[in-house]
Order: C-alpha cells, then sequence, then structure tokens
C-alpha cells in the first residue's frame, strides 16, 4: 500500500510564529543588544526652541568632559548639509522642504538635530549634552496648519509659502453633481495628531572599516535597500560599499525604519571618527523626533438624491506636515484625497489636501495613513447625512456601497505624481451583513439613545478598504544547502509582523516540505539584490508571491539536475519529500544534488494593488456625567481574499484596533503656542494598555482571492485601525443622539465628550 | 533618558541619614522607592548632588496597629498595605485607596514616604492623609517633630519639610467600628493619577445621621485639601438622594475657586467631575 500523499496544508493554517521560540526566550537579538569593540555612543543635542535662527554653539565644555570623543555641530559634515529626498513620490517643487540632517542656520522644530555628541558611554554623551550652549534667536511659531497659509511667518524663506503642495483627487463632475442635487450638507472635521509607539524605539549601530572602505548599519528596518540608496550618495559611496543588516525590531507601524536624521549622522560620525558608533533613541526623544502623524482639518460636502444615493463629495483638507516632508510624508495627504471616497459608489469627487508646514515635529505615515483620517470624515459625516434624509444609517451605506459587478473598480485620481488605483475584488455588501450579524445590530438596536444604569448606550457602524500590495516588485532566491535544507531569500521586512512564519508557511506549500526545513533571510540587503522592503501592507503580497513563483522554478531546476544524475528527462523525474528524486525505480539524494548549486530565483513584478475590505462595529456606553466611553463590544469583518496565517492576521487585527482606540480615545500630541510638546512622556501621551479594551472580535473572511496576485492575497495589517475613528465616533453620536451630539473632532477624551454634551444640553449650536 | 550624576549615601541610622541632608544643604535628596525620583532624575528634570538611600535605616518599614490608630513607616510599600491581614478592619479606606495607586510594578517599590514627600497633587496618599486628619512624623537635625496632614502640604510638588528632615511615618486616627466610607476617583486608564478623586468618611449618630464627616479631594487643587463646606452639608443629616445632590453641589462650589485645569481637563470639567465623585462616593459609602 502506498502511503496517501498529504500536500502540505501550512498556508490558510493557524500555524504559531516561528518567531515567537526566539523571542519568547529573550534570545532575540535587537540593535541595542549589539556591541563592537572600540565603540562610540553617540546622543542628540535637539533644538528646544520650535523656530529660531541659530546664532552660535558653544561645544568646548562639553569637549572637556573626560570620556568625550567628539562634538560635532552642522560644519563638521562637510560644505553643505545633506538633505533627506523623499523615498516616495518625490516632485521638484517639495524639495525646498526636505529636512536638512542636522540643523545648520535655522531650527524648525524642538527636537531638530543641533550638534551630535560621541562619547565612551551613552551616559557620559548625555552628560555632554547639558555642556553644550546652543544660542538660538527665537522666532514666530507656527503651530496651527490651517493658519500657516497666511505668509506672515515662512518655514523655508525662499519657497515663498508654507503650504509645500497640493493633491487632488477627481472624478466626474463635481460641480454639475452638486448643481442638479436635491440634497447638500457641509461639514468641517479634525482629526489630531498623534502617532506609533512601537515598544523598541529607533537604534542604529555603525561601523566603517577603513581598510576595504565598507560600511555596515545595524538596526536597519522597513526599507534597507531605499535607505542604503540615500545613504550611499549622501556619503559618496557605491551601493554596493554598504551592507544594511536588519535585526529583530519591535515594531515598526509606518514609523520605524524610514531615513531620518540619525540614518546619516551615525554611519557619519562612524566613518569621521574610525570607530564603531551605536545611538539608541529613547522614549523622550522618539516624541519629538520620531514622525508625527494624523493631524488633518477637513471640511468636506456631500451631494444625494433624497433617496440616499450619493452624486458627489468633494472638500478641502489641510494636512499639518510639521517642519519638514520627510521619505514618506505626502503619503497621508493623498491618501487622505484619494480614499475619502471608501468603498462606496460616488461618481463625481473633487478633493484637494494641502501640505502645510509647521513648526513641530514632521510628519510621515501611521498605519493607516491617511485613510483612518478619511474614515473619520465619511463615516461620521454618513451618519449625519442619514439622520437628515430620515433613512436608517445601515441602508444608507448598502445603497451606496460599490456593486461586486462594477468592479474593477477605478478611484479618483490623485494628481500631481498621477496616481491611478482600481479595487482588485470584493463583495462589500457581505461584509457589512456579516458585522451586522455578528454584533447583534437588530437586536441592539433598542439600545441606543438609552440611559441604562447611568450610562447612553449606541451603536456605530463604518465600511472601509484596505490598500496593500504596492509594487514595483520583489524578488526571492531559493537555496537547497548541502544539509537538505532550504534557505529562502527575500528582501522584504520583518517589522514585527510575523514575516518569517508566513514565507515559511508559503515556500514549505509551494516546495511541500515541512516547514522545519526552510529557513527564512530577510532584509537586510546582503541577502539579495535589490528589495522594496514592508510598507503598503506589501511584504507577503509582494515577496511571498515571489517566493510561490521561486518555487516552482526551483522544482524545475531539481528535477533537471536529478534527471542528468538519473540519465532520465526531466519529466520522469519525481521530487520525493524534498529528500531525493526518483525515477525508473532509482533515486538520488537531494544533498548530492546540492553540490550543483541548486538555486532558483524570480521576481514578482506588479503595479496593482490589493484592497482588503469590510465593516467594523461598536457598542459603546457613554457617561454622560464624566464623559467617559466604554467599549462594550468591538466587531470587525474583514475580507483578505486568502489569508496566509488566521492566527497571526487575527493577532495583528487586534492589535490595530487597539492601536486605533488608543488614537480615538486616549493618544494626542499636544503642542503650546509656542510649539513647545506638552505630552512629552508616556504619564501625559496615553497609550492603550492590555487592560483598557477587553471587548475585540474578529471576523476574517476570505470570499473574494485578489486576482492580482498569485497568492490570490491582500495586504492585510492595517484594516483593523482604518475604520475605528469614525466607527466609534459614530456610536458615540448614536449613543448621546437624545441630545443631538455630533463629534466632529478626536479624541474623543472624557473632558471633550463631556463638553460636548454640556454644549448640547444648553441648546447652543453644536 | 540616563541619571546624571550624584552621590550615592546608604547610612544605617536615621541620624546618620539627616545629618547628611543638612550637610549639603538642600542640594541632596531622600531615595525610598524611586517612583517619582528615578523619572525625574532620568528626565532631568532635577540634578541632586547626593541620593541618600534609607534602606539600611531600621524600623521604617513597619505597620502598626494600635488603640490609636494605624502607623505606617516612611518606607512601606503599597504592596505591604495591600497585603496586611489587619488593614482592611483597621482602615478600609486606607486600603481602597492605596489600590488605585499606579501599577502592580509600582505598588511593590513605591513607600508611604516617598509618595507624601513628592506631594504629587493627585497622589493617592496625600489625600488619604489629609482627609483623615493623619499626622506626619518627621526628623531632622533638631529632632522630631509631629505634622498634621492638613498643614504639610503647601502646593503642587510642595510640602512643609525643611532640608534636613526626613519623613518617618504617618499615623491615621483610629477607626471606630460602624463609620462610612468611600473612595472614588477617576482617571483615563487605571493606575494613571487621577483627574479628580474623593476619598470620605463619617459617622453616623443614634438618629442615623451622618456626623463627624471628613471629605477630601485629590487632583482638582495644587495639594489635596478637606472641603468642610462639603462636611457641613452632610453632619446633622440622614445621607439619602437629596443631600446627596447637594453635596455634590457643594463639592463644585466649594473648588470653584482654586481648581485648575491643564492639557489634559479644563477647570470647568474638573470642577464638574468632583462634584460627580463626591455623588458617587456618598451613594456608595459603605462600612
Amino acid at each position: 500500500m502506498t502511503p496517501m500523499h498529504v500536500l502540505n496544508s501550512y498556508v490558510g493554517s493557524p500555524v504559531e510564529r516561528i518567531e515567537d521560540l526566539r523571542l519568547l526566550r529573550g534570545k532575540g537579538q535587537f540593535v541595542d543588544d549589539l556591541t563592537r569593540e572600540g565603540l562610540l555612543h553617540a546622543a542628540i543635542l535637539r533644538s528646544n526652541v520650535a523656530h529660531g535662527r541659530i546664532l552660535s554653539i558653544e561645544t568646548r565644555d562639553a569637549l572637556d568632559l573626560p570620556g568625550v570623543h567628539a562634538v560635532l555641530t552642522a560644519p563638521d559634515f562637510g560644505p553643505s548639509v545633506p538633505v533627506i529626498p523623499l523615498r516616495l513620490m518625490p516632485m521638484p517643487s517639495l524639495e525646498p522642504f526636505a529636512q536638512p540632517v542636522i540643523a545648520s542656520d535655522k531650527v524648525r522644530y524642538v527636537g531638530e538635530p543641533v550638534a551630535v555628541v560621541l562619547a565612551e558611554s551613552a551616559a557620559i554623551a548625555e552628560d555632554a549634552l547639558e555642556l553644550i550652549y546652543a544660542e538660538i534667536e527665537p522666532l514666530p511659531a507656527i503651530v496651527d496648519g490651517t493658519k500657516a497659509g497666511d505668509g506672515q511667518v515662512l518655514l523655508v524663506e525662499s519657497s515663498g509659502t508654507n503650504e509645500a503642495a497640493q493633491y487632488s483627487a477627481l472624478l466626474g463632475d463635481v460641480e454639475r453633481a452638486f448643481q442638479e442635487a436635491e440634497y447638500v450638507r457641509r461639514e468641517k472635521f479634525r482629526v489630531h495628531r498623534h502617532t506609533a509607539l512601537p515598544m523598541e524605539p529607533r537604534g542604529i549601530l555603525a561601523e566603517w572599516d577603513q581598510e576595504s572602505e565598507r560600511l555596515v548599519v545595524w538596526g536597519a528596518a522597513k526599507v534597507p535597500f531605499a535607505n542604503r540608496r540615500i545613504l550611499a550618495q549622501q556619503m559618496g559611496l557605491a551601493e554596493e560599499d554598504i551592507d544594511m543588516i536588519e535585526n529583530d525590531v519591535g515594531g515598526g507601524f509606518g514609523v520605524r525604519g524610514e531615513f531620518y536624521p540619525e540614518d546619516f549622522l551615525v554611519p557619519f560620525a562612524a566613518r569621521l571618527t574610525g570607530r564603531p558608533v551605536k545611538w539608541i533613541e529613547d522614549r523622550r526623544e522618539h516624541l519629538i523626533a520620531t514622525n508625527h502623524a494624523r493631524e488633518v482639518d477637513c471640511e468636506v460636502e456631500i451631494a444625494c438624491r433624497k433617496d440616499g444615493t450619493i452624486l458627489g463629495l468633494r472638500g478641502s483638507a489641510f494636512v499639518d506636515m510639521g517642519a519638514y516632508l520627510r521619505t514618506n510624508g505626502v503619503i497621508g495627504p493623498r491618501n487622505v484625497a484619494q480614499f475619502l471616497v471608501g468603498p462606496y459608489l460616488i461618481p463625481n469627487v473633487a478633493v484637494t489636501a494641502s501640505l502645510m508646514m509647521t513648526n513641530k515635529t514632521p510628519v510621515g505615515t501611521y498605519r493607516g495613513p491617511g485613510r483612518y483620517e478619511a474614515d473619520f470624515f465619511r463615516e461620521r459625516l454618513f451618519d449625519m447625512v442619514a439622520r437628515d434624509l430620515g433613512i436608517d444609517r445601515v441602508e444608507f451605506r448598502r445603497r451606496n456601497l460599490v456593486p461586486e459587478d462594477m468592479i474593477p473598480y477605478a478611484l479618483p485620481t490623485v494628481t500631481p505624481v498621477e496616481g491611478r488605483t482600481q479595487f482588485d475584488s470584493g463583495d462589500y455588501q457581505a461584509t457589512l451583513a456579516r458585522c451586522l450579524e455578528e454584533i447583534g445590530w437588530d437586536e441592539k438596536a433598542a439600545l441606543q439613545g438609552r440611559l441604562i444604569d447611568g450610562r447612553y448606550h449606541g451603536l456605530g457602524i463604518g465600511c472601509f478598504v484596505e490598500g496593500g500590495g504596492t509594487g514595483p516588485r520583489e524578488t526571492a532566491r531559493l537555496v537547497v544547502e548541502a544539509d537538505g535544507t532550504l534557505s529562502v531569500f527575500v528582501g522584504t521586512s520583518a517589522v514585527g509582523q510575523g514575516l518569517e512564519t508566513a514565507c515559511a508557511q508559503i515556500a514549505a506549500d509551494a516546495l511541500e516540505v515541512p516547514m522545519e526545513r526552510v529557513r527564512i533571510y530577510h532584509g537586510s540587503t546582503t541577502y539579495v539584490r535589490e528589495g522594496f522592503g514592508s510598507f503598503h501592507s506589501r511584504a507577503v503580497v509582494m515577496g511571498g508571491s515571489a517566493i510561490q513563483l521561486a518555487a516552482e522554478a526551483l522544482k524545475e531546476k531539481v528535477r533537471e539536475a536529478g534527471a542528468r544524475h538519473l540519465g532520465c528527462s526531466p519529466d520522469e523525474a519525481r521530487i520525493v519529500d524534498w529528500t531525493a528524486v526518483t525515477a525508473g525505480g532509482k533515486s538520488v539524494e537531494l544533498a548530492e544534488l546540492a553540490a550543483e548549486d541548486l538555486t532558483a530565483e524570480h521576481t514578482f513584478a506588479n503595479t496593482k494593488h490589493t484592497y482588503s475590505y469590510g465593516a467594523h462595529a461598536a457598542h459603546v456606553a457613554v457617561d454622560p456625567k464624566t464623559g467617559a466611553v466604554e467599549v462594550l463590544d468591538y466587531l470587525a469583518v474583514e475580507d483578505v481574499g486568502r489569508a496566509i496565517n488566521p492566527l497571526t492576521l487575527h493577532g495583528q487585527t487586534i492589535g490595530a484596533i487597539v492601536q486605533g482606540l488608543g488614537g480615538t480615545l486616549l493618544e494626542h500630541l499636544i503642542y503650546d503656542e509656542n510649539g513647545q510638546l506638552l505630552t512629552g512622556s508616556l504619564a501625559d501621551y496615553m497609550m492603550p494598555t492590555a487592560s483598557d479594551y477587553p471587548n475585540i472580535r474578529v471576523v476574517t473572511l476570505q470570499l473574494r482571492p485578489s486576482p492580482v496576485n498569485p497568492l490570490g492575497a491582500k495586504g492585510a495589517g492595517e484594516g483593523g485601525i482604518i475604520p475605528v475613528g469614525g466607527v466609534i465616533a459614530n456610536a458615540v453620536a448614536a449613543a448621546l443622539a437624545p441630545f443631538d451630539v455630533q463629534p466632529r473632532e478626536l479624541p474623543l477624551s472624557p473632558p471633550r465628550v463631556w463638553a460636548m454634551l454640556k454644549t448640547a444640553r444648553e441648546g447652543a449650536i453644536v | 533618558m540616563k541619571l546624571p550624576s550624584f552621590e550615592y549615601a546608604c547610612p544605617a541610622t536615621l541620624a546618620e541619614a539627616v545629618r547628611i541632608l543638612a550637610d549639603h544643604e538642600g542640594e541632596a535628596k531622600v531615595i525610598s522607592g524611586g517612583q517619582s525620583l528615578m523619572p525625574v532624575l532620568a528626565f532631568r528634570l532635577a540634578a541632586p548632588s547626593v541620593l541618600v538611600d534609607l534602606r539600611n535605616v531600621p524600623g521604617l518599614d513597619r505597620i502598626t496597629i494600635t488603640e490609636n490608630g494605624v502607623h505606617l513607616g516612611a518606607r512601606v510599600r503599597w504592596c505591604d498595605i495591600e497585603s496586611h491581614d489587619g488593614l482592611r478592619k483597621a482602615h478600609p479606606l486606607l486600603v481602597q485607596g492605596i489600590s488605585h495607586v499606579a501599577h502592580y510594578q509600582i505598588r511593590n517599590r513605591g513607600t508611604v514616604g516617598g509618595s507624601l514627600a513628592h506631594a504629587d497633587p493627585a497622589a493617592e496618599m496625600p489625600g488619604l492623609a489629609v482627609a483623615c486628619d493623619a499626622e506626619i512624623s518627621v526628623q531632622g537635625v533638631a529632632g522630631s517633630r509631629l505634622i498634621k496632614a492638613a498643614d504639610f502640604f503647601d502646593g503642587a510638588l510642595s510640602t512643609v519639610l525643611e532640608f534636613d528632615e526626613i519623613i518617618t511615618g504617618i499615623r491615621f486616627p483610629a477607626w471606630p467600628s460602624g463609620r462610612r466610607w468611600a473612595f472614588e476617583e477617576f482617571a483615563r486608564r487605571r493606575g494613571d493619577f487621577a483627574m479628580a478623586g474623593v476619598a470620605l468618611h463619617f459617622d453616623l449618630d443614634a438618629a442615623g445621621r451622618a456626623c463627624n464627616a471628613h471629605v477630601g479631594v485629590i487632583g482638582v487643587c495644587s495639594h489635596p485639601c478637606r472641603l468642610t463646606a462639603v462636611e457641613e452639608v452632610i453632619n446633622g443629616n440622614v445621607v439619602e438622594e437629596d443631600l446627596v445632590a447637594a453635596a455634590a453641589k457643594a463639592a463644585s462650589e466649594a473648588v470653584a475657586a482654586d481648581v485648575t485645569g491643564d492639557m489634559h481637563a479644563s477647570a470647568e470639567y474638573r470642577q464638574a467631575l468632583i462634584g460627580v465623585l463626591v455623588e458617587r462616593a456618598l451613594a456608595h459609602a459603605q462600612v
């Protein structure tokens, strides 16, 4: 009897993370775990003035401190200070707003690097910071993006403006739609400044080898190849002379791994001093130095027929960019413009997003960039509109979701740097229906607006799409090792999302081997020729597809090699359990064939995006006396096409929802009128803790595989966070419907909810 | 976030500790649990020339229950209070209030004396001390003295301690049986400093009327204080719905002059919140 041949079925199974054995045993290796002989520690003096002219920087006392090796200021970095280019969607007109790696004449935000100390220990380096005297003449600070446009004070004088750019998303004829509409409503909304706080702050260790004139940089993450390109150019090196090494990473969420000033300052200092240099960001630094996000004011207007059919949407968003345009800073604003429509059929659209420069920490992408903000604006507006029109708010959404037979469906086109994209597949009605069913919408609807044990209950709902899988391409290289194991090299990066596990599942299934025999090598520039990294929920979609395709090529190669040994044609050769190749009763061990360089490489190129989609619903209770909002139930339904690992995805989605709830209810980067960050520690910047939001449920569906990649998978790391602001705000509005409270601004902190209710009760216009 | 450099002393006696403080004329700082001081140092908000660690000073970590009340040594930790067998009966309000202090890990290290000396306006221990008429014992070069909690705190993060003085303990007056009490606070997250909090107790006379009311509040003013106007509303009356509402109103009015706002909450909100907390505390007061 021949044993039944069971195909591997890792993909789709809840495989436990292979990373966890290492991490939970304390065997992970983070950049701060590394040291080198002769190591110097860097500390960075940061501007404590939001906007000012540098008059002088006195470093002598710092240099005199025993253990201090050097103190570097702008002139030490050459005749002209390098600037950090935009990684995504660069345009010549944006260049004046790019950040120099260190301030030379002006400082533009509290936290901007002014000097670098190199010392024998991190403590000495920090002591030395207090002995540097930077004389900075203060200039008026711009802290409100909506007022930055008046031109009274300019961040970059030569540009003549504080509006760095304006993106437009256009579709159809919006003017006509509004002229012909039976109903229009105009609203103003605001999402506040907040950002990601990975458990592990950023860190870099750089070592220069004078003999070979090569540089090694540890602590790389997210986009090591792109950062290598930038660094090579800034340091006058060939890209091949720099190795960027990815270590274990304690969370990314969009902010870690982009090219920051320190990504130049530290390697440069290593070459200058000839000694390895390490810099580890502390939490206070993180809050002023790492990208902020999300601060958008939006005025939006909708046109509908009386039956609730949406005819048009127009609006203008003002995005507070902070003091410089960083590598990916433009993504949030352009996404606000393009994704304001969400998964809805809105035939006429004109939305602009203005990039306003202010004297605050620069912004970048944070999980669900622009989408979280846009979803809050849209879903909040929809609830108001549905009420005006006397249409149930669920029904209003049902009537306007993009119908499946119109997919692929093109979104509004963004300009400049033209962005066209289309929904790839989806049954948007199905996820909405499932979400309503799972939360028990119909049964709970009776609770809405009712006071029960001193608290008002309300339900909120919102539909969303999550873009993913951006190109242009990704490469995987598979190698059969001498011991019969398989090495898989990919250009995507691990940022804590379980990349190793997902890639190992895909490789193991494609090759029909046990996962234990697959080793995943990712991120570092030493493994593959090029890589595009981990952002826009692309690592598994793109890298995984490359693995899948490379696996087919490898199988072919193994069969060919086996056939040569066995003297048969490749078609006759069969791979048995990935240990041997057989044909005609003869066999040859794979380990033997491995000597023949059994390597296959494949590049998966794709410019089409995947769109996961779904609906979230929440049940909240609002204490009218304190303004406290408790999330009694939160339910997320998302169709991800194909879930590579439902277990890790489940964890990611819950994590993203908690992160979204933090942003909606707790987290807020508050500045004073002088541009000083008031929430400069985790005592004041309130992250959700493990016990704050225990009632979260997630349903992952696999209804409509993506047609744009061989896995059928869709990017799925961000869907959990995207709708949270709108859904919770809608639930709060429903709870306080007896008072006609309409949240238009986040966060929904207890004092804000209390104040809205007070204003409403006093009969003033909310 | 590395600490600034400082000398470290770990004296074996209180007299020696006090002498080191005196010698440094205000440049020295006592460290007990370090749960406030260490972050302050890490942020370089303070740079004392010497830290005086009390860990080797004997006798400061005792909890004593007598007919005179509850005495807590300065080095008693929050977890000691939570896990003490007799305290729940001897002073239930104290135990309940302390359960709101920060997080598990912090309660394992933070101390009574450290919290009193740090004098955070929203901290539970100073509020309980003021609400309950506790007496704080301190030791200086010139000798020891007792300071009423009501006189001890004179501003945000400020006390009447002289630079050579160390808190040695605190005594809470005896807790009569039948006393009604409640502790209510409101924080954004469990373990955060409260936006406002109330510790109160009262006794009942033979006719079931409230008497001897003590109402202390935290987080609303620069230091914890008792709301005598609220106590007057309560005293002599049966605690029922109308009285609770009147007391809540009186509480909001009582703090009106002193209430402070910050980036987390306006003065107006805190003023309303203290009324809500007084209302809830009275409504939930238990034996």
